[in-house]
């Protein structure tokens, strides 16, 4: 007589089945609809025009642009928060990196809204300075992913190679370019890929702000409220193919030590 | 000063945290010579390297290079280079980037880079790996690429702070072979750290023994295996007979329950500590040696063997090529050469702690009121309530050995021999004026030395009261 045994393979079903639903199904359902038309036929159309369509292009350099600044600014603000804490004998260093990414924990739209009202007493008309607000609301709102990689890769990073470096005629400076910053880089790529493809969809975040300006996201979120599901899901498809591209480019790099990409 | 030293270390002194990790540290180490610094971990030795490499600032004191002062000098201006214990390979570069990156720094033309690369990647037996990565080196190869990236910048110093640690022995036999090999061809001179005292005495020229921060003794390694100046060291370097004894006439000292005969001239009277190498014990049939014993415990070991032989309260290591068998009864002599008498250290007690199945610590099987943390620096417990030391390592208390220290005036002595966590008699006292000292043979066989005010009387029995905060403690591995 044959028993059924608990293998562990069998812990894989419920994962199975969860990929199958939420991830296979849904991206065949996607692929479904942006190749074809309103009446079910195959069709490129979607496709020739998401690159014929001006208001398409446009947004897509707008949100280009949006994530581009946004994605520099957080790294910018993030690597010396990170450096300093990860590099500093700080007792509390613990206490002050989960000051930072303490914010995650407050509820989004009450975060959005307290900062519009600060910008709005600030910058009087809101609606004068589109770009700038919309860069300032997803750098707030993602710069934590970006804190807390590039603090993981540099907290691990052996102390004994600064030391080599300077060891072997380098400046402090020198040191920090040639051993810290290349050996960051891992957690570098896992903030940007945190914060870069979000900072071009999350149009929540510029509607909150009152913001009237279209990023990819608007334009996905406005095709569905119209109904026209085959545009909207043709570009959420050539978004999936950049971040692909993406990851693929960014992968290369980094094969040897991925251990700062934490987050990913 | 001799102008012929590279390097002269003058009263150094550095305290982590108020806790002195090197104190009053002076060495003078002359050119081309192959200096070590041996001592158990946490002793101050890869500390005084860090301070020479320039990572490291004393507190006070003087580093002088070529006798100029280097203290303020920051590491990248310092004509010294460093082998760091783990390597220190720059992992995103490849076996030729990490030697070329002290050169590029020097702004040296790609030609002559090359040239230079190429030379010491002969000289560590690794021609033709230039464009290797870093990650599929072994052990070993990592070790010679980190040496050819030290000695590629020319140093007038290479400091090695435990390189050979993480090799195999049989590797460690052969790169230290090889590393003698380079400090004769090369004449630079050598700093190395070690804790391994068979490496030291290989190795060197010139070994400076450390212990809790301190010279302990400075010498050739002849010097420190033959004459140690005091117990730490002969326990240290090589395996060791140490007994605690009294001199009892011109050139006799008694020790070990016998009188014998030595050539070290102590006066009279004086509290000596006797070291007797295991290979110098001769051994006898019944009566014709000093003491007489039985046979423990023979074990083979290759080329000797250890035999145990216990006489008395004493027991007495000896290594062989002649065999014995375990219950033998033998008589053990020494020639008077052998034996190496050092005038014993009054001034603090050493006592082994043990720690018990609770994990507390005790000794003579009484608790001590200290928690393990307290008695094993740099140690914490970490979220599972699990013993770690500084570096998040697990430290199993089976494998390490912690001894604790108290001073003679921290001891008081009481007539009621039950109190105290042990008890014993006296057998010698020294007036010193103000005080007397005795030393109390206790009822574990070892000595401890207490101060007083008050006159005993010798052979008195008296417990011995040791508050446990005035105790410290170190681990030895």
């Amino acid at each position: 007589m044959k028993k059924y045994s608990f293998s562990r393979k069998s812990l894989g079903i419920p994962y199975a089945i969860f990929l199958v639903l939420f991830v296979v199904l849904p991206l065949l359902v996607l692929l479904f609809y942006a190749f074809t038309d309103g009446t079910g036929r195959p069709t490129l159309d979607n496709l020739l025009g998401f690159f014929t369509d001006p208001n398409t292009i446009g947004t897509l350099v707008y949100s280009l642009a949006v994530a581009v600044v946004t994605t520099i600014v957080s790294l910018l603000l993030a690597y010396p928060i990170a450096y300093i804490l990860a590099r500093s004998h700080l007792k509390t260093k613990g206490v002050i990196v989960m000051i930072f990414v303490m914010p995650m924990w407050i509820n989004f739209s009450l975060r959005i809204t307290a900062l519009k009202e600060i910008l709005t007493l600030l910058e009087g008309n809101l609606a004068n300075f589109q770009f700038l607000n919309a860069v300032i609301g997803m750098t707030y709102d993602f710069l934590p992913f970006m804190i807390l990689p590039i603090f993981n890769t540099i907290s691990k990073l052996d102390n004994s190679l600064v030391e080599a470096a300077r060891d072997l005629g380098a400046t402090n400076a020198k040191a920090f370019l040639k051993v810290i910053l290349p050996l960051s880089m891992p957690g570098i790529i896992s903030g940007v890929a945190m914060v870069f493809l979000p900072a071009m969809t999350n149009y929540v975040v510029l509607d909150m702000l009152y913001n009237s300006t279209y990023i990819m996201g608007s334009l996905i979120g406005s095709y569905f409220a119209a109904y026209n599901w085959h545009s909207g899901s043709m570009i959420a498809l050539v978004l999936l193919a950049l971040v692909c591209l993406f990851t693929i480019v960014s992968g290369d790099d980094g094969k040897e030590d991925r251990r700062g990409g934490a987050l990913l | 000063m001799s102008s012929e030293n590279i390097i002269e270390l003058k009263n150094i002194c550095r305290a982590f945290d108020g806790d002195f990790a090197v104190q009053d540290f002076n060495l003078e180490v002359k050119k081309g010579e192959f200096v070590t610094f041996l001592g158990p971990s946490g002793c101050g030795k890869s500390t005084t390297l860090r301070m020479i490499a320039g990572f490291d600032k004393p507190d006070s004191g003087e580093i002088l290079l070529n006798g100029e002062d280097i203290v303020s000098t920051p590491p990248h201006l310092r004509p010294i280079n460093m082998v760091f214990q783990r390597y220190a390979l720059f992992p995103h570069m490849n076996v030729y980037e990490n030697i070329a990156f002290g050169l590029k720094l020097k702004k040296m033309k790609k030609d002559d880079i090359d040239r230079h690369v190429a030379k010491v990647l002969e000289m560590v037996d690794l021609e033709g790996f230039e464009t290797r990565s870093v990650a599929t080196l072994s052990g070993g190869q990592q070790q010679r690429i980190a040496i050819a990236r030290a000695l590629v910048m020319e140093p007038q110093i290479l400091l090695l702070d435990e390189p050979l640690g993480a090799l195999d022995l049989k590797m460690r036999k052969e790169m230290q072979l090889e590393l003698i090999d380079m400090h004769k061809k090369l004449g630079i001179t050598f700093v190395y750290v070690t804790h391994d005292q068979e490496e030291a005495l290989t190795m060197s020229d010139k070994i400076v023994v450390m212990n809790n921060g301190k010279i302990q003794q400075i010498g050739t390694p002849e010097d420190i295996y033959n004459e140690p100046v005091n117990a730490f060291v002969a326990d240290f370097i090589g395996d060791s007979n140490i007994f605690n004894g009294i001199m009892t006439g011109k050139l006799k000292a008694r020790f070990c329950g016998a009188e014998f005969t030595c050539v070290d001239d102590v006066p009279q009277g004086t509290a000596i500590t006797a070291v007797v190498r295991p290979e110098d014990v001769i051994i006898g049939k019944p009566g014709e040696g000093i003491i007489d014993g039985v046979v423990t415990s023979v074990v083979f070991k290759g080329m000797h063997y250890e035999i145990a032989v216990a006489s008395g309260k004493n027991e007495i290591e000896i290594q062989t090529v002649k065999s014995a068998a375990v219950g033998d009864r033998v008589s053990l002599s020494v020639d008077p050469d052998n034996i190496h008498i050092m005038i014993a250290d009054m001034n603090t007690n050493l006592f082994p702690v043990d720690i018990n199945k609770n994990h507390r610590p005790e000794f003579n099987g009484q608790a001590l009121d200290v928690s393990l943390t307290k008695v094993i620096r740099g140690s914490h417990r970490n979220s599972e309530g699990v013993l770690v030391d500084a570096a998040g390592t697990v430290i199993d208390t089976d494998r390490i050995h912690v001894v604790g220290s108290i001073n003679p005036e921290d001891i008081t002595m009481s007539d009621n021999v039950e109190e105290g966590l042990v008890r014993g008699r006296i057998t010698n006292l020294i007036y010193e004026g103000d005080k007397y000292r005795y030393v109390i043979h206790t009822d574990l066989g070892m000595d401890f030395v207490a101060a007083d005010e008050y006159l005993w009387n010798m052979d008195d029995m008296v417990g011995l009261i040791m508050p446990v905060e005035k105790m410290s403690f170190k681990v030895k591995k």
